[in-house]
């Protein structure tokens, strides 16, 4: 345990001292700040609308706080599938390049703390990229009374979302020396895995069409934001995050034979 | 200390080393000696347990590499042939961080840095980041971090490389310093470092073991007198030609002429001294002998000579 803590910290140590640290996370706060102007306003024109319809039909409640954390906090999955290879890419590649990786591979850690070291260190800084988002959600609470139910889930949603694309871009970082190739590599996969829902519509069989829209990594975050949770989609997340730190200890082991 | 046994390595397309079988003694220090892409890189990061090996078996302190590599790995420190250094940080705060990793008890681990700082003279940089520093200061940072724990047995890839004179000769004798209470086990290809700093030396050519002995004897053996450089009076052509068929000599070459002198250059065979036969030969040849030298020999003279000894045997086999 006090070796992982040891990687986690080094890890969050280095992102800070580069400006990778900085950069992502003012790009995000950035983003996530216009996205969800844009969508208040969208969502107070609705409620105008509304009150104009409401006076000739009869009043109709209207949720206009959860329509905004559901439209902001969906929008954040899509930021996050950008800007999340930039904190994967240079996990292993960097190690390789630098020849660092030759003192973890023959210190006293078993290579399983190595590769969860590297998997808590980014999920860390993650999940600061995530807390940052309580600014808007809260300004929600300070000024309505939005249902904290599927706020919660839909945090929950986007953890288990988050984590999955550490694991899947902490693997993809062990298979080159070059930051480039690892962030457009993982950006590239989860793209794809993002994109198998169009294919799906356009499937002609349904089992092709259930196959590929099970696989898709946005689908299953849509219940988790309307406030439900299913143990499917927690499956879905928790094996992908599985498969991918499995795939990064088999790939560390490979670069321990060929050497 | 170390027990190496029929070690072999293949990559997928060639062999790195094979069949290579030796021992360390604890406190011995031992000197890999090699051309560039001999296998001693290969044999270094098998026995820190970087890579596993594809045959034999490498112990170290009665522990096998490949089934107990953590209790290999805790009584190792290692210096790769590029010190594995986090540039961004500076070299108190990456000391601290391998402390952890190596598992120095929490309370011990700021007396421990002091330690290995002042073993390595880096106490001058301890505030400085890593990127900022000299090569020569980058190197001793790097043995700093492979004393970290008091590991018994330490692994040094080319510890002098990159350095000016003054530091080489300060790892050497850091080197020697940590003898007797460690093995170490260190790989150069340049000679003088080998005759200076080890107690045995392992010659490794194409991934084999080519000669196993003390500097000193290596040294005796190899360089006998197999080049002498002659200057002789007389016909220079009929000279040539009688010292070429004399029985030991392998070529005569004519390097200089003056005043009907002519210098030449003369290679006896592997392990044989020649010098008293040449200067009969010549003297009874009537030739006016004024100068015969034996010429010392570097390190690739060395290398050439056992390794196409090597296959000049196996070809005779």
């Amino acid at each position: 345990m006090r070796n992982i803590l040891a990687i986690i910290e080094r890890e969050l140590r280095a992102y800070f001292s580069s400006p990778i640290a900085y950069v992502v996370l003012t790009i995000f706060v950035f983003l996530s700040g216009i996205f969800f102007r844009s969508i208040l306003a969208q969502v107070m024109q609705m409620g105008l609308i509304s009150q104009m319809q409401a006076q000739q039909l009869g009043p109709r409640p209207m949720d206009m706080p959860g329509m905004i954390s559901r439209g902001f906090l969906s929008t954040m999955s899509v930021i996050l599938l950008f800007i999340m290879p930039m904190l994967t890419m240079g996990l292993f590649s960097e190690e390789k390049k630098r020849g660092t990786i030759e003192l973890l591979l023959t210190s006293p850690l078993t290579d399983l703390q190595v590769v969860l070291g590297k998997f808590f260190a980014a999920g860390t800084f993650f999940v600061i990229l995530l807390l940052t988002t309580w600014v808007p959600v809260g300004a929600l609470y300070l000024y309505g009374d939005p249902a904290s139910g599927p706020i919660l889930t839909a945090y929950l949603g986007l953890l288990l979302y988050g984590l999955s694309i550490v694991a899947i871009g902490l693997f993809i970082s062990t298979l080159t020396e070059n930051q480039i190739i690892a962030a457009v590599l993982s950006f590239g996969t989860i793209m794809v895995l993002w994109l198998v829902d169009v294919v799906a519509n356009n499937a002609e069989s349904p089992v092709s069409k259930s196959v590929l829209s099970y696989l898709s990594i946005l689908s299953h975050l849509d219940d988790f934001m309307k406030g439900v949770l299913s143990t499917s989609h927690l499956i879905f997340y928790i094996s992908l995050m599985l498969i991918g730190l499995f795939l990064t200890y088999r790939s560390i082991d490979s670069l321990r034979w060929r050497g | 200390m170390i027990t190496v046994e029929n070690l072999t390595k293949r990559y997928a397309t060639k062999t790195a080393i094979e069949g290579m079988s030796f021992q360390v003694e604890k406190g011995e220090i031992l000197g890999f000696l090699g051309p560039n892409g001999a296998g001693k890189t290969t044999t270094m990061r098998i026995i820190t347990g970087f890579m596993p090996a594809t045959d034999g078996t490498v112990r170290v302190d009665g522990f096998d590499v490949f089934d107990n590599p953590i209790d290999v790995r805790r009584r190792i420190g290692y210096l790769p042939e590029n010190p594995p250094l986090y540039l961004e940080m500076n070299v108190t705060s990456y000391l601290r961080f391998v402390a952890k990793i190596k598992g120095v008890p929490r309370d011990k681990i700021d007396q421990e840095i002091a330690r290995v700082m002042k073993r390595a003279s880096i106490e001058d940089v301890k505030e400085r980041i890593i990127a900022k520093l000299s090569k020569g200061y980058k190197q001793r940072v790097g043995i700093a971090q492979a004393l970290l724990n008091d590991p018994p047995v330490l692994i040094l890839d080319e510890p002098t490389i990159g350095l000016d004179p003054k530091q080489i000769h300060e790892v050497r004798e850091l080197i020697k310093d940590l003898a007797g209470e460690h093995t170490v086990v260190l790989s150069t290809h340049i000679l003088p470092e080998v005759e200076q700093t080890c107690h045995r030396v392992i010659i490794i050519d194409r991934g084999k073991i080519v000669a196993v002995d003390t500097p000193q004897n290596l040294r005796f053996q190899l360089q006998g007198a197999e080049r002498v450089t002659v200057e002789v009076q007389g016909p220079a052509s009929e000279i040539t030609s009688k010292l070429s068929a004399m029985p030991g000599v392998v070529e005569v070459r004519r390097i200089s002429d003056s005043d009907g002198r002519h210098r030449f250059q003369i290679e006896g065979e592997l392990r044989k001294d020649i010098r008293s036969d040449l200067a009969r030969t010549i003297v009874q040849n009537g030739w006016g002998l004024y100068e015969l030298q034996s010429a010392t020999m570097s390190l690739e003279d060395i290398f050439l000579k056992l390794t196409t000894a090597e296959e000049s045997e196996k070809q005779n086999a």
